[in-house]
């Protein structure tokens, strides 16, 4: 009843016209940066923090948070459109939605990425409405161990991605484990496979990675076959989304919500692994499988909801806790301290009625995006109907443009167009891309809190089933290997061959 | 690790700057500077440099001053670029203890004593902190626990090895009598990472700034057991080292260098334009605003106490093997 009191007074606030036009443009400006890759909401945040010098703390905040989930819509547009993933948390949206635009379906796949992340963002802050003391809390209990788990349930489940070739596939997930080993060691300081240049010792930025190797990749073998091959003409495709394909979102927007929310709440958990995992899920269940790797709604649909929810689960401990889980957050914290706010339980009480005119904003700038970005879904996928030399020149710009933004060194650059020639190697002699792409992402992670963990227990391995989370997970991994072998003893040997193998019967993931 | 963006920042710099003073007359700060800042926005050298220069702007001390970010290797690289545009004097480079760290860690020969030191601004002092439902109520508990197992008491802090957070629990240990080599400590991504480690009780013991955590020391949900700085800091219900017999001192300080070569007189027109902003009622107000602690110190004085930290990360680093 409180609550409810709350949120009220909270739309109350954020509905007057100066405040909605801070979160009008927070949300324009968050679209902007999330389409432009390499540009993040926490730049813009960072960047905009002066203005909190001059305006009230109330319009301040909503505008940092149409920022934030401007910028974690954004980047899904680039990655559908131009394969162009503006953000680490949209690559892996590029992969059956970049498919689906080249199958004249990018309305649809914009359309499922708007309205999932509508619903997912809504969900989400409903549970920071419900839950946000209790889930923060239970949170900073997970240590090393769990994440650890965590990730190798992660890792686990890449093999679902490996596609038809398991040799293909491992190979392109060792090159991306390597690339992921470049720079300092974060234990010891030591540099790592930099070759000595000092540039490289922070590690190469998977937005240049995933950029170089789908867009720079991809344009590379498109000139190198434009001549030989008959241009494909983009069909046009219908303006809006079908019947079949809201029957075929509603349950992968749920899931990735389900997902996305509680890895946001999490102090390691990010915006980038429940993407991952949402979309080996939605890989798993559909009744497609035909069609992932050619363009499946569900896995635009799943990813989407999930990155939208986890960007809701990290404000569960930034405001509960004052416990930043990712730069965003750390830079609207700083904002809050500027104000002479303090996060924590009280916050809710101190300073309530800011509180609930933020979750009000976070509402409003989530049905601002879908009103923006729905009816545009149409007028972005005639963009495809570029001519193709100009529009992978249009692609080879922004690609370095986001490379560039990064972090502002044309090393980038060069990075970008050798990791772009890997690319179009790998498309040569048919490697998968996926694996590569989260093996850059998951492999550090993963290395980070498995020697967090034995460096917290002076090396004793049996720290890592220490907590009971970590047991939890893996005892889901032993179910998820002895489950299928078992299902086949039962069943006996009558139902054929390929009644274990539907990870086998994938579609290759590259062209 | 996760979050690394820059921003095209001349753009919205110009956005919240326009309508800021022109120049005022043939003064030294008349000519347009430019300021590096040696990490991505958001971080600290960004807010102090940043700060730092909206105050001169505001102030009417200099015209436009333009920021720009050098990001990689912790500021090692913005420091050899710095280096390596000897001679120019309308740059300016925002640094701090981390950046002479990171340079020795980087194997990288731009040591921050061949730069022009200008001026000290600020300093931050260190807090050894514990979870807390920790068992350790002093720090002469915790340091009879630790002496008596080093390795198993597990201490962590928010930078990577070369920071101020690595260098500070180093520097303890060796002033109590332990190697600094047998320090078991684990870096954490930052002071949020750290914030969760200590209130799940993950950590025997943290060392980070002060500024950090001041609500969760409020609140009680971190103890401090000990300062770093000279005398006992308010609100951290705790004595500083020296007070409880622990013979250190150490703060994580921030400051302006000018790149290496440029004329005396440039020099002493450089540190006048900070020493003005120093004396100005904008930077008062920042300081209190942000609680910075004021360390200003200029020219000669702050090129000697570079040359001091130089050699005192040197040393401790060199033991630990990673200089």
């Amino acid at each position: 009843m409180d609550a409810w009191q709350g949120l009220m007074e909270g739309f109350a606030t954020a509905l007057t016209p100066m405040n909605l036009l801070f979160a009008c443009i927070g949300v324009l400006l968050g679209t902007a940066v999330g389409v432009l890759p390499g540009i993040g909401p926490a730049m813009t945040v960072a960047l905009l923090l002066p203005i909190t010098y001059n305006v009230e703390p109330a319009s301040a905040f909503i505008m940092f948070a149409g920022i934030y989930y401007g910028g974690m819509y954004g980047g899904s547009t680039t990655s559908i459109l131009l394969n162009t993933p503006g953000e680490s948390s949209s690559v892996i949206t590029a992969l059956e939605g970049n498919k689906m635009a080249k199958a004249g379906r990018a309305a649809q796949a914009l359309a499922t990425a708007a309205i999932g992340s509508f619903v997912a963002g809504s969900i989400g802050t409903a549970l920071i409405v419900a839950f946000a003391p209790t889930i923060a809390t239970a949170a900073v209990q997970l240590g090393a161990p769990s994440y650890f788990a965590i990730m190798m349930l992660a890792l686990v489940a890449v093999t679902a991605v490996l596609g038809s070739s398991k040799l293909r596939g491992f190979i392109s997930l060792f090159l991306g484990l390597a690339i992921g080993l470049v720079g300092a060691d974060l234990l010891t300081g030591q540099n790592r496979m930099t070759l000595g240049v000092p540039l490289l010792s922070d590690g190469i930025d998977i937005v240049v990675v995933a950029v170089a190797i789908f867009a720079v990749g991809e344009a590379l073998w498109v000139a190198a076959h434009l001549r030989r091959r008959p241009l494909e003409v983009i069909p046009v495709g219908r303006p809006w989304m079908g019947k079949e394909d809201w029957k075929r979102s509603w349950m992968p927007w749920l899931r990735g919500t389900a997902f996305g929310f509680p890895f946001g709440a999490l102090p390691a958990g990010g915006a980038e692994l429940p993407t991952f995992l949402s979309y080996v899920t939605e890989k798993k269940l559909t009744k497609h499988p035909e069609e992932f790797g050619k363009g499946a709604i569900e896995g635009v649909a799943g990813p989407e909801a999930a990155n939208n929810a986890s960007a809701a689960g990290t404000l569960v401990p930034m405001l509960s806790l004052g416990l930043p889980t990712n730069a965003t957050a750390a830079i609207m914290l700083a904002a809050m301290a500027g104000y002479g706010i303090q996060p924590g339980p009280a916050l809710f009480e101190e300073n309530g009625d800011l509180v609930w005119a933020l979750i009000a904003s976070l509402f409003i700038g989530n049905a601002l995006l879908l009103i923006l970005n729905l009816p545009l879904a149409p007028v972005w996928a005639r963009l495809l109907r570029t001519p193709r030399p100009y529009l992978y020149a249009g692609i080879l710009f922004f690609a370095s443009l986001g490379a560039y933004a990064v972090n502002l060194q044309w090393f980038d650059l060069l990075l970008l167009l050798v990791l772009g020639l890997l690319g179009l190697l790998m498309r040569r002699f048919g490697l998968p891309v996926l694996p590569m792409i989260i093996a850059v992402i998951l492999g550090p992670r993963l290395e980070y809190q498995l020697r967090q963990a034995l460096q917290l227990s002076s090396g004793d391995w049996s720290t890592l089933w220490s907590e009971p989370v970590a047991i939890i997970v893996y005892i889901c991994m032993a179910l998820i290997f002895i489950v299928p072998l078992v299902m086949k003893r039962v069943r006996g040997t009558g139902t054929g061959p390929d009644a274990a193998g539907s990870t086998a019967a994938e579609s290759p993931d590259g062209r | 690790m996760v979050h690394r963006r820059a921003f095209l920042a001349g753009s919205l710099a110009g956005l919240t700057l326009a309508g800021c003073g022109v120049t005022r007359g043939e003064n030294a700060g008349s000519r347009r500077l430019r300021m590096m800042i040696p990490n991505r926005p958001g971080g600290g050298y960004d807010l102090t440099g940043r700060t730092a220069v909206r105050v001169m702007e505001e102030e009417k001390i200099t015209p436009r001053f333009e920021v720009f970010n050098v990001v990689g290797a912790s500021g090692t690289v913005a420091m050899a670029r710095l280096i390596n545009e000897a001679g120019n004097d309308n740059l300016l480079q925002c640094m701090g203890l981390g950046v002479v760290g990171a340079v020795y860690t980087n194997k990288s020969d731009a040591r921050v004593s061949i730069a022009t030191p200008i001026a000290r601004l600020i300093e931050e002092v260190e807090g050894v902190v514990v979870p807390a439902d920790s068992p350790f109520k002093s720090i002469d508990d915790f340091v009879a626990a630790w002496k008596a197992d080093v390795k198993g008491m597990t201490v962590g802090g928010g930078s990577s090895p070369g920071g101020p957070d690595h260098l500070f629990p180093m520097e303890v240990a060796r002033a109590v009598g332990i190697k600094p080599a047998d320090v078991n400590y684990t870096p954490y991504d930052g002071g949020g990472e750290i914030l969760a480690a200590l209130l799940g009780s993950k950590l025997d013991m943290a060392t980070t700034g002060l500024g950090e955590f001041t609500e969760q020391i409020k609140q009680g949900k971190v103890r401090v057991l000990a300062t770093s700085g000279e005398k006992a800091q308010k609100g951290a219900h705790a004595p500083a080292l020296k007070d409880a017999a622990i013979a250190l001192t150490f703060t994580n300080w921030r400051g302006i260098l000018a790149p290496p070569e440029i004329s005396t007189e440039r020099r002493q027109e450089l540190i006048d334009l900070l020493q003005q902003m120093h004396d100005s009622q904008g930077w008062k107000d920042v300081l209190a605003e942000r609680e910075w602690t004021d360390a200003f110190v200029t020219g000669e004085e702050f090129g000697t106490f570079l040359k001091a930290q130089d050699e005192r990360v040197a040393t401790t680093l060199k033991e630990l093997g990673l200089a």
